[in-house]
């Protein structure tokens, strides 16, 4: 069956001219920010870093939930899965992580029960399964992933489900828009936002960061011509000298976004601050559980508290989700430090940007 | 962790919607989209459906690739 749209998006001709358009219009020197582990992936995948003017540099920015998810965070999923009464349900991307003294993966092997998860509802079925014991959903991504979590935990109240906890580790994207804009050393013209965080928040989700910033924004899809268009309209923007938010992926992207996602939202969980590998600390960032759903805090149920723990020795991880360095610039990439015996998330992750350079990126 | 790739919903049970990825057979919850019905086309992240594929948008944004695309081949046809 024809996958809609797609064909089209990916066809080469297109892509060409594009890339032929971005060559004309591009004259001054840019940094463009992707701020999704999706678009990384996909502007390794396509090539497009090497075919765009040399005026233009790609930078990666936090765009990656694995990678961002603080040490300590990582040090508490670990905490959490040695309780010999919790079975820790994640998504497959996180095992692998190494924490300060072991990693998920370590602690599967030593006997602990960690089970990979493809939705949050097989939590809730592995809760219902083993009523004796408790099971922890490991809530790690942006907004386009906290509206499932928030939907399990919204059906397991419905269903009184006792046994099914949360420990949210959520990060919200124009908080750390804000971060970034404000750190002195982080220059960035531009901004490509995320395709599927905006499906959720819409347009308007950015509108007040660009009211306080005025720096160039575009929601962009992840098609090879989808990015291209992005590409070509920030440059549009910063070539003319008039700032905006536009929406280059509108058969994703409403100006409202996904009312149902963000009510469901709201009334779960409340925003709270957070700590972001590379950032820090941010203001309103992540999400914690509000009114009746406290009772599905893991955190809270568990008492287990996220403390600060130095990242990986060696590890440029936090200077690379911001725009800092290019995985070439470690001195670990490629010699201590690969998919196979990964030391930083950015490694882990198949959304890193250290695992992207990795695969796709031979010549450096 | 993102399905950018449009699935097609092939059934729908209440919540629970059965999707066509490529050739493929899988559940979708429905929880976070109102008004989706059967041949509708759907982004699917984590298990969940999250929006509807607007069809008009789709299509203005492919001819409007196309304009910009013609529009270099005109420029290049200028002598840029
Ligand atoms: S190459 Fe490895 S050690 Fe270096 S920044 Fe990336 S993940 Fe960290």
């Amino acid at each position: 069956m024809a996958l809609k749209h797609v064909e089209e998006y990916r066809d080469p001709e297109l892509s060409k001219k594009l890339i032929d358009r971005i060559h004309t219009i591009s004259q001054t020197d840019v940094r463009l920010m992707e701020v999704c582990g999706t678009h990384t992936v996909s502007i390794f995948r396509s090539g497009i870093r090497s075919i765009l003017p040399k005026s233009i540099s790609l930078l990666s920015g936090p765009g990656c939930p694995v990678c961002v998810t603080a040490q300590g965070e990582i040090d508490a999923f670990i905490e959490l899965a040695r309780n010999d009464n919790v079975i820790l349900a994640t998504f497959g991307d996180l095992m692998r992580v190494p924490g300060t003294s072991s990693s998920l993966l370590k602690e599967k092997a030593d006997g602990r029960d960690i089970r990979v998860v493809y939705s949050t509802f097989d939590g809730i079925q592995m809760a219902k399964d083993n009523p004796g014991k408790s099971v922890v959903f490991l809530g790690v991504g942006f907004e386009t992933t906290a509206p499932t979590v928030a939907a399990a935990i919204f059906s397991a109240r419905q269903m009184n489900i006792e046994n099914f906890f949360v420990y949210s580790a959520h990060k919200l994207v124009p908080p750390a828009l804000e971060a970034l804009t404000d750190q002195e050393n982080v220059q960035v013209n531009g901004f490509i936002l995320p395709g599927h965080v905006s499906v959720i928040i819409g347009e308007a989700g950015y509108q007040p960061f660009f009211d306080r910033h005025r720096v160039p924004c575009v929601i962009t899809g992840f098609e090879p011509a989808d990015i291209l268009r992005g590409i070509s309209m920030l440059v549009d923007q910063i070539e003319s000298g008039s700032p905006r938010l536009e929406n280059a992926y509108p058969r994703a992207v409403s100006h409202g976004g996904n009312e149902k996602a963000q009510r469901l939202l709201q009334d779960v969980f409340e925003p709270v601050d957070a700590v972001w590998r590379g950032i820090g600390a941010i203001p309103g960032s992540g999400l914690k559980m509000r009114g009746p759903y406290v009772a599905f805090d893991a955190a809270d149920h568990f008492q287990i508290v996220a403390k600060a723990a130095p990242e990986p020795k060696g590890c440029a991880c936090g200077e690379i989700l911001t725009g800092g360095k290019t995985p070439p610039e470690c001195p670990l990439f490629r010699t201590r430090c690969t998919p196979m015996a990964p030391v930083g998330p950015c490694m882990v992750s198949s959304e890193g940007t250290c695992a992207a350079f990795y695969r796709f990126h031979d010549e450096e | 962790m993102c399905l950018a790739i449009p699935s097609k919903i092939i059934r729908i049970d209440d919540l629970t919607a059965t999707i066509d990825v490529d050739g493929v057979r899988r559940e979708a919850s429905l929880m976070l989209l109102e008004d989706v019905q059967v041949d509708d086309w759907v982004i699917v992240h984590a298990g969940f459906a999250i929006h509807k594929i607007d069809e008009k948008s789709a299509k203005e944004t492919l001819d409007f690739l196309r304009e910009a695309a013609e529009l270099v081949d005109r420029l290049e046809r200028d002598g840029r």
